[in-house]
């Protein structure tokens, strides 16, 4: 998995794809993801961190991620 | 540490409602660097309007395109179709992944040489080849690919006089399914005149029949026809092997494979219409793998394709001269680039990208070329943001048939950059100059003074 490198995210969740002219919001959560992709984590250890700092069980969070993974496809993020 | 309260990742567009009427929004998104290069620097450094190619795309595709044919087939090819793109930075991208020289004319295969491609790994093809050109070829020992009868007596006749034999190729058409068929060029396969020439070539001895070549025709959407072909060529070389003992060295399935384009009048987009390389190298390397050939004595594959390889690796890139009302209502915009330099315009339904930002509102437009004349259209019908003069645009998927068919009409032609792996451009040709026109031109003298 990985974010296209010219993609910005701002603190404030706004993120910017400056390939595409495209710009979308992010929640906190999505925010971190995003982050951690750019930092080339695994997904696991992704996943790991979330359970640590959410009140979530492993299944849902595993789904979301996948989804979320989709949407950053889907919106031609990821290279 | 207390955890947080749960909320699933989310990400949301900010500029949705864009849709065009094919229900993407891709054509809408601003196209504003090439291979990292903004657009706006490469027009102010090099002229508006500018062709850029991507050394990095050519690249990409012809080494995806080999592996994609060489993970199905042991033996295979490729030879770069001159006159898809013959500038030759272009053509020497090509000849440093492996690509040979595939040509139709003795300028191009003069242009092959220059750039230093072996003679004999030079394809000759084509129906125009004079006695000169027949004599070079053979003298190089390059492989001649036959288009007819007339080309077969005479290179007889040539093969005799120079004391050489030939290494030479039928080219073959045949109905593959497809319409229309092209049958003008080469030997037909289904009324028998294709073996009626193998036989001929086998019973006079002075002909070195090496390959079997097809080209079935260009933007091929139905890859099945290809594997209707290959069977054909295939049944031809084992007929030839059974009969007389001959094993065929190579099968040339010659170009075609669609790009990335939206042929005119299609309701799809051609991204999303056109097959993939690796469905035309499935259909074209199973017809021969199951053709019955000793493993020993597969031929090799040829390919010649032309446009897949190159199409998405040159942009055309121009400036907005003036917006307009036209009379029923519709807006139409004024390019610097018609089709004068835009030849496929004829054919295609380009995708067309502002190069600045834009807001969400889009208009139905026209597009025009500068030229003083009515078929001088780009686009008839796109949804465009609204463009103001000087604003630039980008046109994509221009990279084959170009560059090599524009016209020198009424305004001088750009010039084309090329990118390199490292993003850096270079001027690969420069724009035409008034001299560089009249270079040729003889003005009789008592034409030189006039009074008015
Ligand atoms: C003999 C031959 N080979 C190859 C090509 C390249 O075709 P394409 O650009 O459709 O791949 C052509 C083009 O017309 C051709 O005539």
């Amino acid at each position: 998995m990985k974010i296209r490198k010219n993609v910005a995210v701002s603190d404030s969740g706004f993120l910017f794809n400056p390939l595409t002219g495209d710009s979308f919001s992010v929640n906190p959560i999505g925010q971190t993801i995003i982050s951690s992709f750019k930092e080339n984590k695994p997904e696991s250890e992704i996943l790991e961190n979330i359970l640590e700092e959410y009140r979530v069980d492993k299944n849902t969070a595993e789904k979301d991620l996948n989804d979320f993974k989709r949407m950053l496809e889907n919106y031609k993020l990821i290279d | 540490m207390e955890k947080k309260t749960y909320e699933r990742p989310i990400i949301k567009p900010l500029n949705s409602g864009l849709m065009n009427k094919f229900g993407t929004r891709t054509e809408y998104t601003p196209k504003t660097h090439i291979d990292g290069v903004k657009v706006k620097d490469l027009l102010a450094e090099f002229g508006s309007p500018l062709f850029v190619m991507s050394e990095d795309k050519i690249r990409q595709n012809i080494q995806s395109a080999q592996r994609i044919f060489e993970t199905r087939y042991p033996k295979v090819q490729f030879a770069w179709s001159y006159k898809t793109n013959y500038l030759n930075a272009v053509c020497n991208v090509f000849h440093q992944e492996g690509s040979w020289g595939e040509v139709v004319s003795m300028f191009e295969y003069n242009k092959a040489l220059k750039n230093g491609v072996p003679a004999d790994k030079i394809l000759f093809n084509g129906p125009d080849k004079t006695d000169d050109d027949l004599k070079t070829a053979v003298k190089n020992d390059s492989p001649i690919h036959i288009d007819h009868l007339d080309e077969l007596y005479r290179l007889i006749e040539i093969s005799d006089e120079m004391h050489i034999k030939p290494r030479v190729a039928i080219r073959v058409n045949m109905d593959t399914g497809i319409y229309p068929m092209w049958d003008r060029f080469g030997f037909n396969y289904e009324n028998g005149e294709a073996w009626d020439a193998i036989n001929k070539i086998m019973a006079t001895d002075k002909l070195n029949l090496i390959g079997l070549h097809c080209h079935i025709g260009t933007f091929m959407l139905t890859p099945s026809a290809y594997g209707v072909a290959a069977s054909k060529l295939s049944a031809l070389a084992l007929n030839i092997k059974k009969r007389y003992d001959k094993v065929i060295t190579y099968i040339d399935m010659g170009g075609g494979f669609a790009s990335k384009n939206t042929l005119k009048g299609s309701y799809q987009l051609g991204t999303d219409a056109v097959p993939d390389i690796e469905e035309y190298a499935e259909q074209i390397t199973s017809s021969i793998l199951n053709a019955g050939f000793e493993t020993d004595e597969l031929p090799y594959l040829y390919l010649e394709t032309g446009r897949a390889l190159v199409d998405d690796a040159g942009f055309l890139l121009g400036s907005v001269i003036s917006n307009k009302r036209l009379s029923d209502g519709r807006r139409s915009t004024i390019l610097d680039f018609g089709v004068n330099i835009l030849f496929t315009a004829f054919w295609y339904d380009h995708k067309i990208s502002p190069a600045q930002e834009f807001s969400q509102y889009t208009e139905d437009t026209v597009l025009y070329g500068p030229l003083c004349m009515n078929i001088d259209v780009v686009r008839e019908n796109v949804s465009m943001p609204p463009l103001n003069a000087g604003d630039n645009v980008v046109v994509h998927y221009v990279g084959a048939y170009n560059i090599t068919q524009s016209m020198q009409f009424i305004s001088l032609r750009p010039a084309v950059v090329m990118i390199d792996t490292k993003g850096k451009p270079h001027k690969i040709k420069s724009s035409e100059t008034l001299e560089d026109v009249e270079k040729n031109e003889l003005l009789p003298t008592h034409l030189n003074k006039f009074e008015l």
